[in-house]
């Protein structure tokens, strides 16, 4: 594909997919339809030019081509629409407006926008696993082909392959229906939706290691479907408050890690390198939720990536406000992880021993396999003077950590502690 | 309009429930009501709570002969206690009625396409 097409691809295949299942009721033909559109793309542009408006180009293109062949195959036609049409409703398959005409696509473009928030409730429906959400998001939402998707997640293009395969026919056989929630439904159905996206960033995020594998940037992915969801949502301050926690987390990726592809831990993080737009538009998002003032978990997470982002240096940092925040995401929220991240907090705002004492406060067994805890606790131990139990925590953190970038980092602290001793 | 399977699972055997004891009646009254509600909205096929896995019997037909055996067809410590068919716009409305048919009968329940008519 050539670089024109390929951006135009990324940025248009999602909202192409969406609007053509509604149209053809099917995901498996909504998809084969969009590719044909760019394979058609691929041929016409470089001679004919990119059209002015390419989204709406591909999206009639696709539909003209399917609608073409359903009629071709009108036998099957009746009956297999009639029996696998996802529920959807409007747009009859009547009038076909002409790609080259630009005035008739921007009418099908406007339609588009509802199109792309239906598609991310049916990828992220609650009767899928959360992998399968995951992996449909990044495939019908974000383009993305199953190796890319594999490499994303580091697991086999096969596993992919099958959990995208199930996932589809289990809506079609379901009759799962194509359109946003009902308001009774949407604030659950929306927290499943968020949440799919921030295991999309936080993926990415963590996977930054200097490894040298090309993984997919799944942060990028996750930030732009952020953004998607707020401009169709701007209402919902919980959307906002995901796409500034992203923003706030994205922007100290350039000091997370050192020339050899190490992590740096926050408090050491050469905070000059922050990328201060993405902080900008992080702090106005966050400021816009505090005035609507209906708070929530992500709007909370938001809030503290924010206080983070406003020290100058580490030792600056307002620790009594975090701790503060996360006693009242623990309260909408109350499990270990956020539990965990209190801890570590207090530990900074009343000393290492105040942070151990409220780890030993915590119900431990459902943190036991979870290497942030280890690392934690490692640190705060080695802080207290306690090297031994301290060496001991992160020979545990070592061993649960699934990333080499991480766990570099982990084993130099363990062997300056362990030098230290001798 | 498509149609689902909801049944009811109970983690174990329940060939020594009670039937007069104020839980188990309790249960019936909320099942009823439930029954009631999917009644009136036109989404009642069929439905009805099952004897214990215990007292059935499991037939196969082979070449011609018909051979029976004592039990449950699935050897597994689950057993299914009853079941609705309803009929459902989609999806999310059977999951609905399926949420209210897991409190009417304070447990779990399952919910299945059927195949296409």
């Amino acid at each position: 594909m050539p670089d024109a097409l390929t951006e135009v691809f990324r940025r248009e295949a999602g909202r192409c997919t969406a609007t053509l299942i509604r149209v053809l009721g099917d995901i498996d033909l909504a998809e084969d339809a969009v590719a044909e559109a760019f394979a058609i793309a691929a041929e016409q542009w470089p001679t004919r030019g990119v059209p002015p408006n390419p989204g709406g180009w591909i999206t009639t293109t696709a539909r003209n081509r399917a609608i073409d062949r359903l009629r071709r195959e009108s036998s099957r036609t009746d009956r297999y629409l009639a029996s696998h049409r996802l529920q959807a409703d409007d747009m009859a398959p009547d009038h076909l407006p002409d790609p080259d005409d630009s005035g008739s696509l921007d009418e099908l473009v406007e339609v588009v926008a509802d199109d792309q928030l239906r598609l991310m409730f049916l990828c992220c429906h609650p009767a899928l696993a959360p992998d399968a959400q995951v992996a449909l998001t990044l495939r019908l939402l974000g383009g993305l082909d199953t190796p890319e998707i594999a490499r994303g997640f580091l697991v086999s293009e096969a596993t992919v392959a099958q959990r995208i395969v199930r996932a589809k026919r289990k809506l079609r056989d379901n009759h799962a229906p194509y359109r946003v929630p009902a308001a009774a439904e949407l604030p659950d159905r929306l927290h499943t939706v968020l949440a799919i996206v921030y295991l999309i960033y936080t993926e990415g995020h963590t996977a930054t290691s200097g490894d040298g594998l090309t993984r997919v940037d799944l942060s990028r992915e996750a930030i732009r479907l952020g953004r998607v969801l707020t401009e169709l949502m701007p209402d919902e301050p919980e959307a906002v408050g995901l796409l500034a926690l992203m923003l706030l987390t994205e922007a100290r990726r350039p000091a997370r890690t050192d020339v050899d592809g190490s992590m740096i831990r926050l408090a050491d993080q050469d905070r000059t390198r922050w990328d201060r737009t993405l902080i900008a538009e992080g702090h106005a998002l966050v400021r816009a939720c505090l005035r609507r003032d209906q708070p929530g978990p992500f709007q909370i997470q938001a809030a503290i990536a924010a206080v983070h982002a406003d020290a100058v240096t580490a030792d600056e940092t307002d620790w009594s406000q975090i701790v503060t925040l996360y006693d009242q995401l623990y309260a909408r929220r109350p499990n270990p992880v956020v539990a965990l991240n209190r801890a570590v907090a207090v530990a900074e705002l009343h000393g290492p021993d105040a942070g151990l004492a409220a780890l030993t406060a915590l119900d431990v067994l459902p943190l036991e396999g979870y290497q942030p805890y280890h690392a934690a606790r490692a640190d705060l131990l080695a802080r207290a003077g306690r090297r031994e139990a301290a060496v001991a925590a992160y020979d545990r953190a070592v061993e649960l950590s699934g990333n080499p970038a991480e766990r570099r980092f982990l084993e130099q602290q363990r062997a300056t502690l362990a030098g230290d001793r001798r | 309009m498509p149609q689902y399977l909801i049944s009811v699972w109970h983690d174990g055997p329940y060939d020594d429930l009670d039937v007069s004891s104020p839980e188990v009646q309790r249960l019936f009254s909320q099942v009823s009501a439930f029954n009631a509600s999917l009644e009136q909205a036109g989404a009642w096929v069929f439905g009805t709570g099952l004897r214990p896995a215990s007292s059935a019997t499991v037939v196969r037909a082979t070449g011609g002969d018909v051979s029976m055996t004592d039990g449950p067809y699935a050897e597994t410590k689950e057993q299914m206690g009853g079941f609705w068919v309803i009929l459902a716009a989609d999806l999310d409305a059977a999951l609905e009625w399926a949420g209210k048919a897991a409190a009417a009968c304070e447990g779990p329940v399952e919910v299945r396409p059927t195949e296409d008519a």
